[in-house]
C-alpha cells in the first residue's frame, strides 16, 4: 500500500516552499530531495556530527532528527541562506574563506549555520567561547583551530558590515 | 603581479562554492535515480543457508532484489587483489555479494533497488537470511592462537609472513653482543579513517551511446574505471568515472573497487535506469575499512651512550577478513619504523593475520603511527634504563645531514629502495626542543607540583616516505579567452588541489591564479593516473603540472616568435602578466590569449578573435600541433622523504586520571611549500586525528565479532573541546628527487601523536605506557599496577 503523503509548507531562506511528503520524511531529506537544497549534508543521521544543522525559527537544530511534517509552517535557514542579499559571502562564510576554516567542506554547512545563530546571541566572543560554541559539530579535516579563528573573524566582519558607513 | 604564486599563503579557489552550499558531493547528484540498499550480515562468521525474499516482494516501489546467484561470471568472481606481493601467500578477497559464507558483520549479502532509499530499506528489512553460524576469530590473540580459522585453507590464519633485514649484519647477534638489552611488548588498537562523508556510487547507462558514466566518492577514479570496465566486460573507452566533491577520504576511499562500485553500475545497465547508493554511517562502520591494530615485540641492543647496535622487531598485524589492498600497512610499519635514526643491524618480521572483522587498509599514516610508536617507545625505554635525557638518546642516533642520501637498506612500499633523499634531523630536534620548552621543563614541572598538579613532557620524531610513483600526469590548455585549464587524473578530497596546482601552473605560464581552473578525478578530462594517497598528490601531480605547463610555455614562445615577426627568436621570450614578451624589450609582446588563437590555424572565423588565425591573415606557422596545450607526466624514481617532530605537554589529574593536553608543538619539513596556509591546515587536521587515536578513538569488537561502538555516539572523534591549540614551526629541506623540490604533507600530522602523548604520560606518571590509545580509566588501572587492557 502506498504511504499517506502530507503537504509541508515552510519558509526557507525567505522563500515559501511546499512539497508533499510521507510522514517519515526527515527534514534533511525534505530539504535535499524535495526542495533541491543540497547544501545541507548528512554525516551520521543520528544527531551527533552536526553537519545537517539548520536554523528553525532562528535556532540551530539537527535536521536529521526532525520530521519534515514537524517543520510545517516554520521558518528555516540553511547554508544557502547564510549569504548576503545579492549572493556575496555572508560574514561567517567570508571568515571561513579568510581563515582556511574548511578543507573537504562537507561538515562546513553545519558550522556556518551554527555560528551564524551563535553570533546573534554573542556578537563578541572570546577565543574560549568561540571554541565552546562549535563544540557540538564534528570536523574530520581541520583540527578546529582555523574554525575557532573563523568564529572570531566572523564576529569582526559582522560588526564591520553592521556599522553604517558615514 | 609578477610575484611567484608558489610559496604564498593564497586563499583557496574552491572555497566560495563550498561555503555557499554549492558543493556537488555524491549524494547531491542523481536526484531522480533509483536507490540501492544492502542486506548485510549481522553475524561475524557463518554459512548462508537460505535467503527468503518473499515478504519483500509486495513492498510498493521495489524494483529489484539481487543475491549472489544473480551475478554473472566476472561479477561473481572474487574482487581483485590490488597489490600482490610474494610474501602474501594466502590472499583472500571478498565477493561483491556473499558467496555462501560471510566473514564479518556488515558483509553485503543482498542488494535491493527501489524508488527511494526509504523504500529500499523497507524491502531490505523484510528479507530473511538464514545463517549457520561458525565460531568467529576476533582479535590478534585469537588469530595467533589459530584454534579457529577464518578461511578454510589458510593455516594459522596467516595471510602473509615477511622478513626484512638491512645491510648492517645479523640483528640478533648485534643485540646479544651489545652492552645493554631491552625487550618491549607494545600494542596499538584498531581505528578508522571515518570521513564525514561515507562512500557512494551513482551510475548512468546511456543505452544509445553504449556508455557508462559512474560517479564515485573515491580516491582513484582512473583505477575504478579500469576495474569497472574489466568486471562489466566493457571496453574502458565506454566507461567514464568522475569523482565529484568528496567529503574526506583519509585512506578508506583508495580501496577499490568496493562491491558497490561494481554492483551499482551493473544494476543500472540491467535496469536501464540511473541507480545510486549512498553509504550511511552504520554501514561505513561495519563495511568500510579500518586500520591500526597491531601487536609488536621489540628487542634492542645498545651501549652506554644510548647508541643502538641492533634492533629486532616482530609485528602481528590484524588484516581483517580479506586483503584486497595487500600487505601495504605492515610493510610501511616495518620500514618507516626506523624514522630519522641509524639502528645498527635491523631485522623486522611481520605476520599478517585474518580475523572475522572488517578489512584493514591504509588510514592516514598507513602503518607509520604504529612504527613510530615502537621506535619512540624504545628510545624512551633506553633513556629510562640508562638514566639519560630522552632527547639526548634520540640525538645520538640521528642520521646526519652530510650522510644524505641515506640508504636504510630495505625495500619500501613502492618496491623501490628505502633511501632518504634529503633531511636535517639534528636541526629538526633542536627546533622541537626549543618550541616545546624542553630545557625549561623541570622548572615548570616543579612549579606545577607545588600547586598539586602533575604534568609531563614527551617528544616523538618520524620520517615519512611521500610522493611515490608510478606516475601522475596533467594536461594544460590555454583557451582563447586566456583561461588556463589544468586537468590531472588524481582526485581531491579537501587538500586544496584546485589552488595549489593552479599556483604551480600560474607561475610557469605567467598568468594570474584567477585565470587558472583545475579539474581533478574526471576520466573524461584525463585518463591516466594512480590516485590520491600516501601524501603523493602535490609531489606527483604538482610536478606533472609543471612539466605540462612548461611544454605549453615553450609552444607559446615558438608561436609568439613567429607572430612577432622578423628578428624575434623563441629563446628571447618570456611569459609574464598574461603576455609573451621579449626579455630585453618589453614593448615587443603579444597577449597569451592571442597566441592561443594563433595556435589553432582556422579556415572559418567564428568570432572576432578567431579572424587572426584564418588563412588570409598573417599565419604564425610553426609546424606545431593545433591548440595551445600539452600533456606532461612526472614519474618519480622513488619516494621522497619528509620528516617532523612533535612535542607535547600533558597534565594528568592525580585523582581522576583525566588526561589533558596543555601544549602541542610541531616541527614539520615537507620540502618546498607550495601554499603554507594549506600545509598548516593539513598539519592541524592530522594532529587532531592523532589526538583522537591517542586518547579517544578505538574500534571495539566483542568476542562474537560485533562492532559494539558503531556510531558517532560511541566512537569518539574529538570535538573542538578535545583538540589543543597547535603551535607549528616549518623547516625546508628541498627534495633532491623532483624539479620543484616538493615533499608530501598530507599524512604528517597524525604520525607521531600517539608516541608523543604516550611519552608525556609516562613522564608525568613515572610508569610505562605500552599500548595506545589510553583513556582516563585505563590510566587509573595502570596506576593501580593492573594490566592495561
Amino acid at each position: 500500500m502506498s504511504e499517506q503523503r502530507h503537504q509541508v509548507t515552510v519558509t526557507v531562506n525567505g522563500v515559501t516552499r511546499r512539497a508533499e511528503v510521507p510522514a517519515r520524511r526527515l527534514l534533511a531529506d525534505y530539504l535535499r530531495m524535495d526542495l533541491g537544497l543540497t547544501g545541507t549534508h548528512l554525516g551520521c543521521e543520528h544527531g551527533v556530527c552536526g553537519a545537517c544543522t539548520v536554523l528553525l525559527d532562528g535556532a540551530p537544530v539537527r535536521s536529521c532528527l526532525i520530521f519534515a511534517v514537524s517543520a510545517d509552517g516554520h521558518e528555516l535557514t540553511t547554508v544557502e541562506g547564510c549569504c548576503e542579499t545579492g549572493g556575496a559571502l555572508g560574514p561567517v562564510q567570508q571568515a571561513f574563506l579568510e581563515c582556511h576554516g574548511l578543507q573537504c567542506g562537507f561538515c562546513t554547512p553545519g558550522f556556518i549555520t551554527t555560528i551564524t545563530a551563535y553570533l546573534e546571541e554573542n556578537p563578541k566572543p572570546t577565543e574560549e567561547e568561540a571554541r565552546e560554541a562549535i563544540g557540538g559539530n564534528l570536523c574530520r579535516c581541520t583540527g578546529y583551530q582555523n574554525i575557532v579563528a573563523a568564529v572570531l573573524r566572523a564576529a569582526e566582519i559582522k560588526r564591520e558590515r553592521e556599522t553604517p558607513h558615514e | 603581479m609578477s610575484d611567484k604564486h608558489v610559496g604564498q599563503p593564497l586563499l583557496r579557489k574552491e572555497d566560495p562554492r563550498l561555503l555557499r552550499g554549492d558543493g556537488r558531493y555524491l549524494d547531491d547528484l542523481g536526484r531522480t535515480a533509483l536507490a540501492a540498499a544492502f542486506v548485510r550480515s549481522p553475524v561475524a562468521h557463518a554459512r548462508v543457508t537460505d535467503i527468503d525474499v518473499s515478504e519483500a516482494l509486495d513492498v510498493e516501489g521495489l524494483v529489484a532484489i539481487y543475491t549472489y546467484e544473480d551475478l554473472p561470471d566476472r561479477i561473481a568472481e572474487p574482487l581483485p587483489l590490488l597489490i600482490p606481493h610474494p610474501d602474501l601467500t594466502h590472499a583472500r578477497t571478498p565477493h561483491c555479494l556473499a558467496n555462501g559464507e560471510v566473514n564479518h558483520v556488515g558483509e553485503a549479502v543482498v542488494m535491493v533497488v527501489a524508488t527511494d532509499r526509504y523504500i529500499a530499506e523497507d524491502a531490505a528489512e523484510r528479507i530473511l537470511v538464514s545463517y549457520d553460524e561458525l565460531p568467529p576469530v576476533v582479535g590478534i590473540d585469537r588469530a595467533r592462537a589459530a584454534e579457529r580459522l577464518v578461511h578454510d585453507g589458510v593455516p594459522g590464519n596467516v595471510a602473509a609472513h615477511s622478513v626484512q633485514t638491512n645491510n648492517h649484519g645479523d640483528a640478533h647477534e648485534a643485540i646479544a653482543a651489545a652492552p645493554h638489552r631491552l625487550t618491549l611488548d607494545l600494542a596499538i588498537e584498531r581505528s578508522a579513517s571515518m570521513p564525514m562523508e561515507g562512500k557512494g556510487v551513482l551510475a548512468h547507462w546511456d543505452a544509445d551511446d553504449r556508455t557508462l558514466r559512474v560517479h564515485s566518492s573515491t580516491q582513484t577514479s582512473t583505477s575504478v574505471r579500469l576495474a569497472v570496465a574489466a568486471k562489466l566486460g566493457l571496453p574502458p573507452d565506454r566507461v567514464e568515472v568522475i569523482t565529484p566533491d568528496v567529503g574526506g577520504g583519509f585512506g578508506v576511499k583508495i580501496v577499490h573497487p568496493w562491491p558497490e562500485e561494481i554492483l551499482v553500475p551493473w544494476a543500472a545497465i540491467k535496469l536501464g535506469r540511473d541507480v545510486k547508493w549512498v553509504e550511511d554511517r552504520r554501514e561505513h562502520f561495519i563495511s568500510a575499512a579500518h586500520e591500526r591494530g597491531q601487536q609488536q615485540r621489540v628487542e634492542v641492543g645498545f651501549d652506554g651512550s644510548g647508541r643502538l647496535h641492533g634492533l629486532s622487531v616482530e609485528i602481528w598485524h590484524d588484516n581483517g577478513a580479506y586483503v584486497p589492498y595487500g600487505i601495504i600497512v605492515p610493510i610501511v610499519t616495518s620500514t618507516q619504523l626506523l624514522g630519522p635514526y641509524k639502528v645498527g643491524a635491523y631485522r623486522v618480521e611481520f605476520t599478517s593475520l585474518y580475523t572475522n572483522t572488517v578489512i584493514v587498509t591504509p588510514y592516514r599514516g598507513a602503518g607509520r603511527p604504529q612504527g613510530v610508536f615502537a621506535m619512540e617507545r624504545t628510545m624512551d625505554a633506553i633513556a629510562e634504563y640508562l638514566g639519560m635525557d630522552r632527547l639526548a638518546v634520540r640525538e645520538v642516533n640521528l642520521i646526519q645531514p652530510e650522510e644524505m642520501p641515506y640508504d636504510q637498506g630495505l625495500v619500501f612500499q613502492d618496491g623501490r629502495p628505502l633511501i632518504y633523499d634529503t633531511g636535517d634531523y639534528p636541526t629538526m630536534m633542536r627546533m622541537i626542543r626549543d618550541l616545546v620548552g624542553w630545557d625549561g621543563f623541570e622548572a615548570e614541572r616543579q612549579a606545577a607540583a607545588a600547586e598539586g598538579r602533575r604534568i609531563g613532557i614527551g617528544v616523538a620524531a618520524y620520517v615519512e616516505g611521500t610522493g611515490m610513483g608510478p606516475y601522475e600526469g596533467a594536461h594544460v590548455k590555454v583557451e582563447t579567452t586566456g583561461e588556463v585549464v589544468v586537468s590531472t587524473g588524481l582526485t581531491t578530497q579537501g587538500q586544496g588541489h584546485y589552488t595549489t596546482l593552479a599556483q604551480i601552473a600560474a607561475d610557469v605560464l605567467g598568468v594570474a591564479i584567477v585565470d587558472v581552473t583545475v579539474i581533478t578525478g574526471d576520466t573524461r578530462r584525463f585518463k591516466y593516473a594512480v590516485g590520491t594517497f600516501a601524501s603523493r598528490a602535490i609531489v606527483t601531480s604538482g610536478n606533472a603540472v609543471a612539466v605540462a605547463a612548461g611544454k605549453v610555455a615553450e609552444k607559446a614562445k615558438r608561436i609568439a616568435a613567429a607572430a612577432l615577426g622578423e628578428g624575434v627568436e623563441a629563446e628571447q621570450l618570456e611569459l609574464v602578466d598574461g603576455l609573451v614578451r621579449r626579455r630585453d624589450d618589453h614593448d615587443v609582446s603579444i597577449d597569451l590569449r592571442t597566441v592561443a588563437v594563433l595556435s589553432n590555424p582556422l579556415r572559418y572565423a567564428f568570432d572576432e578573435a578567431a579572424k587572426a588565425a584564418t588563412q588570409f591573415a598573417a599565419a604564425a606557422n610553426t609546424g606545431d600541433e593545433p591548440g595551445l596545450e600539452a600533456t606532461g607526466y612526472y614519474m618519480p624514481e622513488r619516494s621522497t622523504f619528509a620528516a617532523g617532530a612533535h612535542g607535547v605537554v600533558i597534565e594528568t589529574d592525580p585523582e581522576t586520571a583525566d588526561i589533558k593536553i596543555l601544549r602541542y608543538c610541531v616541527v614539520h619539513d615537507c620540502g618546498v611549500v607550495v601554499n603554507p596556509r594549506i600545509v598548516e591546515g593539513q598539519v592541524h587536521g592530522g594532529v587532531a586525528q592523532g589526538v583522537g587515536g591517542a586518547l579517544y578513538e578505538r574500534i571495539v569488537y566483542d568476542e562474537a565479532g560485533q562492532l559494539v561502538n558503531a556510531s558517532y555516539m560511541d566512537f569518539l572523534i574529538p570535538f573542538s573541546t578535545e583538540v589543543p591549540r597547535i603551535q607549528t614551526a616549518h623547516m625546508v629541506t628541498a627534495s633532491g628527487l623532483n624539479p620543484l623540490g616538493l615533499k608530501g604533507a598530507g599524512e604528517a600530522g597524525v604520525i607521531p601523536t600517539s608516541a608523543a602523548v604516550a611519552s608525556a604520560i609516562e613522564d608525568a606518571e613515572g610508569l610505562a605506557v605500552r599500548r595506545m590509545p589510553i583513556s582516563p580509566s585505563e590510566l587509573y588501572e595502570l596506576r593501580k599496577g593492573r594490566v592495561h587492557a
